[in-house]
């Protein structure tokens, strides 16, 4: 018994290395947007050793700066609930079924996260600019589909394969419609991979800048695009670039943490 | 494992499809059609067949592009992935530590892919970054910007600091979607832990390892933005990559025949790759017992 709780131990250690580790560049960037830029060019400190709010207030009190944050989170937010209500029969279509191009529709689904975006660009503009969609959350949250649905569709459909049939087969024979099975039994059943899909679709339609920069102009901004400007004429405001970078990790934060028990919830088959 | 033949599965199917293929067929073809072009300017085109096509696959610059593009990619890979899978097995499973390491774990993932080069320009710096000093007072001199190799080392760093916890969260819901009754029967048989991550937990995650890898090979054959911010593709040549490369054709030079040749042909190398790592991986280990 000693010796497995010493293994256990080591393991602990193990993982508390790697988040110090992990932890330690968003350490320096938090160190950083507590301190001005002069201070920052300065002198090399482990802590800020005069702490100011003056990054942070230029953010919250600057329209330019915040509205970058509600247009991403508008768009953001659009785009994870139109992957993952489209995704999930869709994916389950492709975890129970065989029929017509099954095999070639779902790789042909992820080779849309392929294409190296430079060239795409300018079709893309080109293409929403035909349905007038320019400069809108919703020509982001679209144009984020192409290459989140794929990511959803392929996640979803690896958690739904983990579950046997045999619960679908039970429930129809005991009567359910597939709306309510599908609601009520299967959806519960795959917890884990909903949260991790809904993270990675609010995280990768977050971090991207080409397209969301390229499609919107003033009224849609993302905040990536939003931070380029902390580079001005007197060269980069690093502090106001290290503020808003702390504050670009708060609402993806607030998402794992919201999906973190059905991410950590095991499955168990008894209690269907 | 035979699954039901039903053609209705189409309708579930349908609402993806169109929402893919809006944003897909028409700029695709566009693409295309550029590729077989000269574009001089507006209105201003002559059809050119495949010279664009033949001029890119005789670039030697281009070659060395998508040498050094997958070495990095490889060694992505052999990092990150078991990597990503150890520390998912090290996690916790109940108590207030899950939120704590997934919140950590997930935050890298969260900061735009230009501000990540921007942090790590400032981290590795000698005079006012963490990393850089600590370097620096070990007695070591490093520098990316003028050591190939060093920045080699810095870009994977930064790399395997980025993505890994993409490996970590998708291993780890593999993991917890296992149902308890199978680690019960491991331990009835008295299995050893290898025993149990061999042919338990490591089958029952190729669902979502399957998506690691191809998401881990695919978009760091794409990556742009952090090796652009960080190194600048320097120095010298060392670390431009395709699509750094691709940018200076397209951008720099914008010629866009050429560019979109070369991002068809970009666009197929990362195709036929993902295809074989999707059949290894689907057809690995398939004879065993379930």
């Amino acid at each position: 018994m000693s010796s497995g709780k010493g293994k256990f131990e080591k393991k602990r250690i193990g993982l508390i290395v790697y988040l110090f580790l992990l932890f330690l560049p968003i350490y320096w960037m938090l160190n950083m947007s507590l301190r001005t830029n002069a201070d920052i060019l300065g002198s090399f400190s482990l802590y800020p050793t005069d702490p100011t709010f003056g990054n942070y207030i230029k953010i919250f009190t600057d329209p330019a700066w915040y509205s970058g944050y509600i247009n991403s989170i508008i768009y953001v937010t659009l785009n994870t609930i139109i992957s993952l209500v489209t995704a999930l029969p869709a994916a389950y279509a492709f975890s129970r079924f065989h029929f017509l191009g099954d095999k070639h529709v779902f790789f042909w689904l992820l080779t849309n996260r392929m294409a190296p975006a430079a060239v795409f660009l300018l079709p893309f503009f080109q293409l929403y600019s035909t349905f007038g969609l320019i400069d809108t959350h919703i020509a982001v949250a679209l144009s984020h589909c192409l290459f989140n649905v794929p990511l959803a569709v392929w996640i979803l459909e690896g958690f739904m394969s983990g579950i046997p049939r045999e619960i679908d087969e039970t429930a129809f024979i005991d009567g359910y419609t597939f709306p309510r099975f599908f609601i009520t039994i299967f959806i519960p059943l795959i917890r884990a991979g909903i949260g991790v899909t809904a993270f990675f679709c609010f995280m990768f339609s977050w971090v991207e800048l080409l397209l969301a920069r390229t499609l919107t102009t003033t009224e849609a901004k993302p905040i990536a695009a939003t931070m380029t400007r902390t580079v001005s004429a007197t060269g980069l405001d690093w502090g106001l670039l290290a503020a808003a970078g702390i504050l670009t990790i708060v609402p993806g934060a607030l998402v794992i943490y919201f999906v973190r028990n059905h991410l950590a919830k095991g499955f168990a088959l008894g209690r269907v | 494992m035979d699954k039901w033949e039903d053609n209705r599965a189409w309708f579930l199917v349908l609402p993806v499809f169109v929402i893919v293929a809006f944003s897909a067929i028409i700029p695709l073809m566009t693409v295309v059609n550029y590729s077989v072009q000269d574009i001089f300017g507006p209105g201003q085109r002559v059809f050119v067949g495949t010279e664009w096509f033949e001029e890119t696959l005789h670039d030697t610059r281009l070659h060395d592009a998508l040498w050094r593009q997958l070495l990095f990619s490889g060694l992505v890979l052999l990092i990150e992935i078991p990597l990503g899978i150890a520390i998912a097995l090290t996690m916790p499973k109940k108590g207030w530590s899950v939120s704590l390491s997934l919140v950590t774990v997930a935050l890298p993932l969260l900061i735009p892919w230009n501000v990540i080069g921007t942090i790590w320009i400032v981290f590795t710096r000698p005079d006012i970054g963490l990393f850089g000093k600590a370097i620096n007072s070990l007695g070591l001199t490093f520098d990316h910007t003028a050591s190939p190799l060093d920045a080699w080392i810095t870009l994977m760093l930064m790399e395997v600091w980025h993505w890994t916890p993409l490996v970590v969260l998708l291993a780890y819901a593999g993991l917890r979607a296992i149902p308890d009754a199978y680690y019960q029967a491991a331990s009835i048989d008295g299995a050893s832990a290898w025993a149990v991550f061999r042919y338990i937990q490591l089958p029952k995650m190729r669902g979502v390892l399957t998506i690691a890898v191809l998401l881990r090979f695919m978009d760091s054959f794409l990556i742009y933005a952090e090796p652009f911010v960080l190194t600048g593709g320097g120095p010298g040549n060392s670390t431009t990559f395709l699509s750094i490369y691709l940018v200076k054709i397209a951008v720099g030079q914008f010629d866009l025949g050429p560019a979109a040749a070369f991002s068809l042909i970009y666009f197929l190398i990362i195709l036929l790759f993902s295809w074989l790592f999707y059949q290894a991986i689907q057809n690995v280990g398939k004879g065993e017992a379930p």
